[in-house]
């Protein structure tokens, strides 16, 4: 087994059992879907909304070379810098560069899952910046050294006792545990980091190719403030981002705040599209936009998987999956997690080492029907899963397959096998829930099915006419 | 090669391959904002449908929202919140609504127009700007960097009061955008924001608090 994979196994083991975390991260769930299912509900036809975004996420990553070009130009062109990154490590680089050339010191940043996937916060620290995150859920997670649980909601697993005691304990002020005063004590604490910063660092939800614009979601301001106070921004933006048309955000923008949160739009939706324009009063003097591959072009060169790159990460995927809610968003041991994390990991950082992932699924479903631009997830999961029983089965595996082959070639053998199976299952309660039993591995934690008591074949013989 | 060619070439290996079209696909060339008209909420057809929705949107959201008779009661509403929230500084920028509301606040009004201290902003206990546009089917405000002061005054201060005319308050999403494609492209504002409600964020047990980083009030005063 891989290191991941035995991580997986044995953080699993441990959420799964947490009634505790199931309570908390079921409460919020099921509280957003209500809300979800509400505004989904003021939709003329949201069938037909997600087969038009689709169709729009299919144009944009099928002219992606020209897409790019030209969301390059627009920007270009009212004097923002672009840069192109390959790989996460050039990214940091490219920024890192940046912010020493401005002569930076302190860094705002707000909310971007493309940051955490190319871990840029150790890459400022390293570099002896100060970086703060600006989003609540994410502020709350930086001052406990975590990573977000949640693409969207990164600090739902925690509740208002452990926040106040985070807050007290790294910030010396927590007057309780009340959600509106503890926000109003990050409120004070940001706006003196924010006032002072020297550079802000977003990330973005779409690129718009026509206009050049990058476009940016979010409810508290934290990244209305970041765009407006620095010196210098930087948005780093992942290369699948881009839309074809400024018009195609009044179909995305309500889409993704309504799976994404169940909102019918989200508090602040932003357009950047430079620096500080002539005649404009404030903003940064230098605007600067990453865009990352970071093995995203592996995923375009897959032409069945290339619709994963549609993903606008809403998070309603992880939201809806049965896996997720009991396992929760830290044992994926990945940047996205739940079913689009499944699908995006192996091919991302490899399948060798990730392919324990695409088995964190029931098949279900639920995710493919959550996805708002209609991606294949459980179809993607099991081709992946196709692709790990391919790679290298385990000796186990093929000892098994190598024991089955026969017995189900024998008509003799194979009565055998059933009717002791049933003999067995009489005599199992002895050494159910002991080390003894054989079935040790699966009844520790669910019921054995009993066997039926005829075979479909002994049935037949009795009833055929 | 630079990085960007790097990338756009293999962007371009890529797609030699063509991939399958998504489950139901239909819609080739790219969808047309009437498309999107159809499948979106909807929106009544007169001025009154309008503003019904928009209110009904901006109660929800926690926003205020005032639709006032004519230009001379504006300046009475202005001074009747300053009153009731006891503002001893506000910001604002010029403009034809905002010198009329700000023209006898009896406080100091801090313009934004020729560049500013933030700290100084930072102290406005609201900002007065107006706006390019007011979505009823979402009740959202549309500002721009250009046209209401710069990207800070509509989100620092902790109350922002917004002025609109009534031939502002267009019906939907699909007419905003093509709004701003009309009047700006390609030279669009550095920022563009749309606004619903006042700041928000839900990520304590996800309950609702309003003023998390931004504004905790939005007022919107339909003129």
């Amino acid at each position: 087994m891989t290191t991941a994979a035995a991580k997986f196994k044995k953080d699993v083991r441990r959420v799964t059992a947490d009634l505790r975390h199931r309570r908390i991260i079921n409460a919020a769930l099921d509280g957003y879907a209500v809300k979800r299912d509400q505004k989904k509900a003021l939709f003329q036809d949201w069938a037909g909304a997600r087969r038009l975004a689709a169709a729009t996420k299919y144009e944009a990553i099928n002219s992606l070379d020209r897409c790019l070009e030209q969301f390059a130009r627009g920007l270009e062109s009212r004097g923002a810098k672009v840069h192109w990154a390959s790989t996460g490590q050039q990214a940091c680089e490219i920024i890192v560069g940046i912010l020493k050339q401005r002569n930076a010191r302190s860094v705002v940043k707000s909310k971007a899952m493309t940051a955490e996937e190319i871990h840029l916060n150790e890459a400022l620290a390293r570099a002896g910046l100060d970086v703060v995150e600006t989003d609540l859920g994410e502020f709350i997670v930086q001052l406990r050294d975590e990573p977000p649980y949640h693409i969207v909601f990164p600090a739902m697993h925690l509740t208002r006792g452990e926040i106040q005691e985070t807050f007290r304990k790294r910030l010396g002020d927590a007057p309780s545990d009340n959600p509106e005063e503890l926000t109003m004590v990050a409120r004070r604490v940001l706006r003196q980091k924010y006032i002072q910063a020297d550079a802000g660092i977003t990330g973005a939800n779409f690129a718009v190719a026509d206009a050049g614009l990058i476009s940016l979601t979010e409810n508290e301001g934290n990244a209305r403030l970041t765009g407006a106070l620095p010196r210098t921004m930087i948005t780093l933006v992942g290369i699948e981002k881009v839309i074809p048309r400024l018009e195609d955000l009044a179909l995305f923008l309500p889409m993704l705040a309504t799976v994404g949160a169940g909102q019918l739009i989200s508090g602040y939706n932003t357009l950047y599209g430079g620096p500080r324009q002539p005649g404009e009063p404030d903003g940064p003097e230098e605007y600067h936009v990453v865009l990352l591959d970071n093995n995203r072009t592996r995923l375009l060169a897959d032409a069945e998987k290339r619709d994963t790159l549609h993903c606008i990460r809403c998070g309603s995927c992880l939201n809806v999956c049965p896996i997720f809610r009991n396992i929760g968003g830290h044992s994926y041991g990945t940047t996205y997690c739940g079913p689009i994390g499944a699908v995006l990991t192996p091919v991302l950082k490899g399948l060798q080492e990730w392919k324990h992932l695409p088995y964190a699924s029931s098949l279900c479903g639920a995710c493919t029907e959550a996805c708002p631009v209609g991606i294949d997830l459980h179809h993607h999961l099991l081709e992946h899963r196709r692709a790990a029983a391919g790679t290298k089965p385990s000796w186990w595996q093929k000892l098994a397959f190598k024991l089955f082959a026969p017995v189900a070639a024998s008509k003799l053998l194979w009565a055998l096998v059933t009717k002791s199976g049933r003999l067995g299952q009489k005599l199992h309660p002895i050494v159910l829930g002991t080390r003894l039993d054989p079935a040790y591995v699966w009844t520790r934690t669910r019921d054995l099915p009993p066997i039926a008591k005829t075979t479909f074949k002994e049935w037949w013989r009795r009833t055929r006419p | 090669m630079t990085e960007r060619e790097n990338i756009l070439s293999r962007i371009r290996e890529a797609l030699r391959v063509p991939a399958p079209q998504p489950l139901g696909m239909t819609e080739t060339p790219l969808p047309k904002p009437e498309d999107h008209r159809r499948v979106l909420p909807k929106v009544g057809p007169s001025e009154s449908d309008r503003i019904s929705l928009f209110a009904a949107n901006a109660e929800e959201l926690r926003a205020r929202f005032v639709v006032l008779p004519a230009i001379e009661a504006l300046e009475s509403e202005i001074r009747s919140m300053k009153d009731a929230e006891g503002w001893t500084r506000v910001a604002s920028h010029r403009g034809e609504l905002t010198d009329i509301a700000c023209a006898k606040l009896g406080v100091p009004v801090l313009l934004t127009d020729e560049g500013y201290d933030k700290t100084e902003l930072e102290a406005c206990q609201a900002g007065v700007t107006e706006c390019d546009a007011l979505i009823a089917q979402t009740g959202s405000v549309l500002v721009t960097s250009r046209g209401s002061g710069g990207r800070a005054l509509t989100v620092l201060p902790p109350h922002h009061v917004v002025l609109a005319r009534r031939s502002q308050l267009v019906a939907d999403l699909p007419e905003a955008m093509a709004l701003m494609r009309k009047k700006y492209h390609p030279n669009y504002p550095s920022m563009i924001s749309i606004i619903t409600g006042p700041s928000r964020t839900g990520d304590i047990e996800r309950i609702l608090v309003l003023g998390a980083h931004g504004p905790k009030k939005l007022t919107i005063l339909l003129i």
